[in-house]
Formats: structure tokens, sequence, C-alpha cells
């Protein structure tokens, strides 16, 4: 699996796309691929206002609960509806599959990211492939 | 910081053939044990549809045999043993004096002085220890065979055909809860039962467990049933299909410190069979008018999804009792969940509540099992 290159990413398996001061952020193709079938996200409503590192909402599996952590921090401007209908999408694309975007308060945040790169080899090292 | 080395974990015979076949793995009771392949709802419903596969060697087997096993069964076990005939099973469960749950069981009439116990996978060594001190005044040798059997379920409206092509027996021939003996696969003696924890149709066959035959046995299951979509299926099908089915998990549903009465298990318990272990304290909890609190099936009814350990409240947001088993319903496509409430709130169509993350999110009390196969037309 290759992580696209103009993502950033966390440790906790969020990626986000920066265009302008719009930073757009779902989840990685390895947690869709530990969480199993996707059934549910809770999203937060626009207007919202997002912390980077705090929990937005969550993400569940049949079998499992995750929190979604912000990468960034800021007001939310946009929720992705086709979720609430087809959730599955993220795991046939979670790349492609944002949650949220964000009006980003504090750009300088992206750079403390992690870069495809180095995602990649923190998840092989948790892996240990 | 290093990781500390894992506590090994036990492994069926089919353990290696699972990690070639790419399944995600889990630590289940201490058992290193498959929890999907392809994906948890489409194993589910390729069980529901067509067929699929299970290991469930990690399953225990006791063999009761002598003069007085019947009697010793009887002395163990909540249902009527001595109303079963040769060839037939029935669902049964351990007690301890209080009414409460050892374990529930499968016992299988094998003959007349032979009884055969299948039990559940993390209370193997409980079960055993259990049945040895109680049954030692007992005419009769209890005996753990849980290592000499590979058991594969074959579960699902497909799976008479799918193992039609691997035995000579007519499989029409055995109804559900009995079994018989026949050639699988080349095997001779294998025990082929009509039984199962999916809710459809389907046979448990217990096939020796050395890793060439179980593999084997594995293979030629598995292409018996490709023109029916087989599917091997994980423990997380294993648990959303017995869940729609309402049927009990231990530590869940059923426990050392739930009874009879509590877990609507009553169908199954004999009191007029005569004492045995339990039978004083469940009279008792009769006369006193049953039982406190009742387990109740559960569908959630606004946006979220009830899952084990969740607290029910009642629509004033007082705690009521907890969720014992939730989980969405991939085949009902609705969020469902076992759980304990007072017996006085236990009735069809009560309106409570499940905190979900700190939310309470309404559910009504529905009747079960949720699902229920469609009757074949004979």
């Amino acid at each position: 699996m290759s992580y696209p290159e103009k993502y950033k990413y966390t440790r906790e398996h969020e990626w986000v796309e920066a265009a302008g001061n719009i930073g757009t952020v779902g989840i990685t193709d390895y947690a869709q691929n530990s969480l199993g079938d996707i059934v549910f996200v809770d999203a937060p409503k626009v207007g919202t206002k997002v912390e980077k590192g705090a929990v937005f909402g969550s993400v569940e599996s049949v079998k499992a609960v995750s929190d979604l952590y912000s990468p960034v921090t800021g007001t939310v401007t946009e929720v992705n509806e086709e979720l609430a209908s087809s959730p599955e999408k993220i795991n046939t694309d979670a790349h492609g599959a944002w949650i949220i975007k964000v009006e980003l308060s504090d750009p300088n945040e992206l750079g403390s990211l992690l870069s495809a790169a180095d995602y990649a080899k923190f998840i092989a090292e948790e892996t240990g492939k | 910081m290093a990781t500390p080395a894992p506590v090994a974990l036990r492994k069926t015979a089919l353990n290696a053939m699972h990690r070639r076949m790419g399944a995600k793995m889990v630590d289940f009771g201490g058992w290193d044990m498959p929890v999907e392949y392809s994906g948890l709802i489409a194993e589910h419903m390729a069980v529901r549809t067509g067929v699929g596969v299970f290991d469930v060697s990690h399953m225990g087997d006791i063999q009761l045999r002598g003069p007085g096993s019947l009697d010793a069964v009887q002395h163990i076990t909540m249902n009527d043993a001595s109303k079963l005939q040769e060839g037939q099973a029935h669902y049964s469960a351990m007690l301890y004096p209080q009414g409460t749950f050892v374990d529930d069981v499968i016992v299988h009439k094998l003959s007349p002085n032979d009884y055969l116990i299948v039990i559940n996978a993390g209370t193997r060594e409980k079960d055993f220890n259990w049945v040895k001190s109680n049954v030692r005044t007992f005419d009769c040798h209890a005996n753990d065979y849980s290592d000499y059997y590979t058991q594969l379920a074959i579960q699902g409206p497909k799976a008479a055909e799918t193992l039609a092509k691997l035995t000579k027996v007519d499989l029409g021939t055995i109804k559900g809860y009995w079994f018989k003996w026949g050639t699988v696969c080349g095997l001779a003696n294998t025990l082929i039962a009509r039984t199962g924890y999916t809710g459809e149709d389907g046979f448990e066959i217990y096939v020796p467990s050395d890793v060439a035959t179980s593999e084997r046995v594995w293979n030629e299951v598995l292409e018996a049933g490709k023109e029916f979509g087989i599917l091997p299926c994980g423990l997380g099908a294993r648990n959303t299909l017995r869940l729609e089915s309402a049927m009990s998990l231990y530590d869940h549903e059923i426990s050392e410190t739930i009874n009879v009465f509590e877990a609507h298990l009553d169908r199954f318990l004999k009191l007029e069979k005569g004492p045995f272990i339990g039978s004083e304290a469940l009279k008792t909890i009769q006369a006193a008018g049953g039982p406190q609190r009742k387990l109740v099936g559960l569908e959630v009814v606004e946006r979220g999804i009830a899952r084990d350990g969740y607290p029910v409240l009642n629509l004033d947001g007082k705690k009521i009792g907890v969720v014992t088993s939730g989980s969405p319903a991939p085949f009902l496509k609705k969020n469902i969940a076992l759980a304990y409430v007072p017996t006085e709130l236990a009735v069809i169509d009560g309106e409570v509540a499940v905190e979900v993350r700190g939310n309470p999110v309404k559910a009504r009390i529905v009747p079960t099992p949720f699902y229920r196969r469609p009757k074949k037309i004979t």
C-alpha cells in the first residue's frame, strides 16, 4: 500500500491534505484494515471547533469503536454526508473517503506531522514487518 | 521500550493454514484464532445465504463411558439426558450448586454407556476438572478427548449440499441435533452432527487432529463449497451469527453469577428428572417467584451501536441493567443487543436506553431470536 505523498499523517492513523487554509481529514488504509467492515461514522457538525491531538469523533466497525484524533486545529467547514449512508466507502477507499474539512487556524501545525515515507516506516515498525 | 514476549497462545491444527490464508488472528480465551479472513460481513452473509466453514477445534470434548455414565450426565447437567435416543444430542448446561452456570454444553448420546459432552474453548480445564470431580462416585470414566479432534463447522443453507460431496452418508436422514458416523473425506467413523452455533442448518464434523489430515479436510470442504460461494469464516462472524440467533456466550449471557431463569434458558431445565447439581437452588428461586432480572433482546432505535458492557438505562436516565452482547447485525441490518434488565421491565416493546459512550440512545425490547432461518418446504 502506498500512502499519498501530498498527505501528512499522524501516529493515530489519520491523514490530512492541506489546500490553502483548508485541511481535508480522513483515516489511513492501515486504520480501515485494522478496524474491519466500517458501519458507522460519528462526525462533528459544521462549525465545531477541533483541536490538534483531541478527539473529534469516532469510527465504528462491526467489532470495534475507534476514536478519531484531529491532526489540526480549526473549525469544521464541511462534513462528508456520504459516510452517513455508506460508511463502507472508508474500507474501499480510505485515502479518498474524507471525513471532515477544517479551516486551519494554524497551518504551521502541518510541519510537525509525518510525511508519507515516515508514516510507512512507522507502520512497518508497528507491525514488526 | 521493548515489548515483552507474548504468553504462548494455544493453537489448533489449522493454525498455520489460517495464517497462510491471511486470516487476521486474535487471542480468544488463550487460543490464537482467526477473527476474519475476507471480511466479517462477507463471511456472515455467506453463512446466511450459502455456506461458510469454521475451525472450532478449540472447543472441548469430554467423553463419559461406563454403565453409570447416564446417571453421571444426569447429575451434572440440567436437561434430561434420559430422553436422548442413541444418535441424538441436546443443548444443556452444567450448573453450580447455586443454579448458576459452569458452562453451556451439547450432550450427545453415543450409546447407553457412552456420552460425549462438547464444551466451550475458554472453559476446557475448568469444565473437565468439574466433570471429573463430580462423576467420581459414578460407575464411569471421564476422558478429555479435546486434542484428538479437529472440529469443523459447515454452516448455511448450502451446508448439506457441500458436505454431501464428501460423504456417502445420506445427510437427509440426520435431523437437527442428531448425529451419525460415516466416512467423510475418506476418513472412516467420522462423527457428523447436525449442530451449530449460527442459527442456520449445518453440520459439525470431527476428524483426527493431525495437521496433514486437518488441512486436507479443510481444503476439501472449501473445494466442495466453491460453487456455493463458500468462505472460511472467523470468530467475528461466529459472534454476529450467534447474536442474531440470540444464542448465549459464556461470560456474557451466562456465567457463574447468572442463574438459569435469569438467562431465559429454563426450557432446557428439567427439574422433574430428579435432583442434580443446582436443582435445589433453582427450585427455591422458582418458589420465591422467579428471578429479579431477565435477559431480553434489544433493538437500537436511534443512531448508535450498543456494545458488550454498555449500561442500560430507563427513560429517566437511571441505570437499570447492562448489555451482555451487542453489535451491528450484518444480515438484519439493525443494531441489536442482549441485555439484563429488571424482571418487571422485561416486556416486549418496552422502551429503554443504552448508554453509548456517555450518551443515551433509545432501544426497544424485542422478541428473540432476532433472526429465524426460513422454514424449508419439504
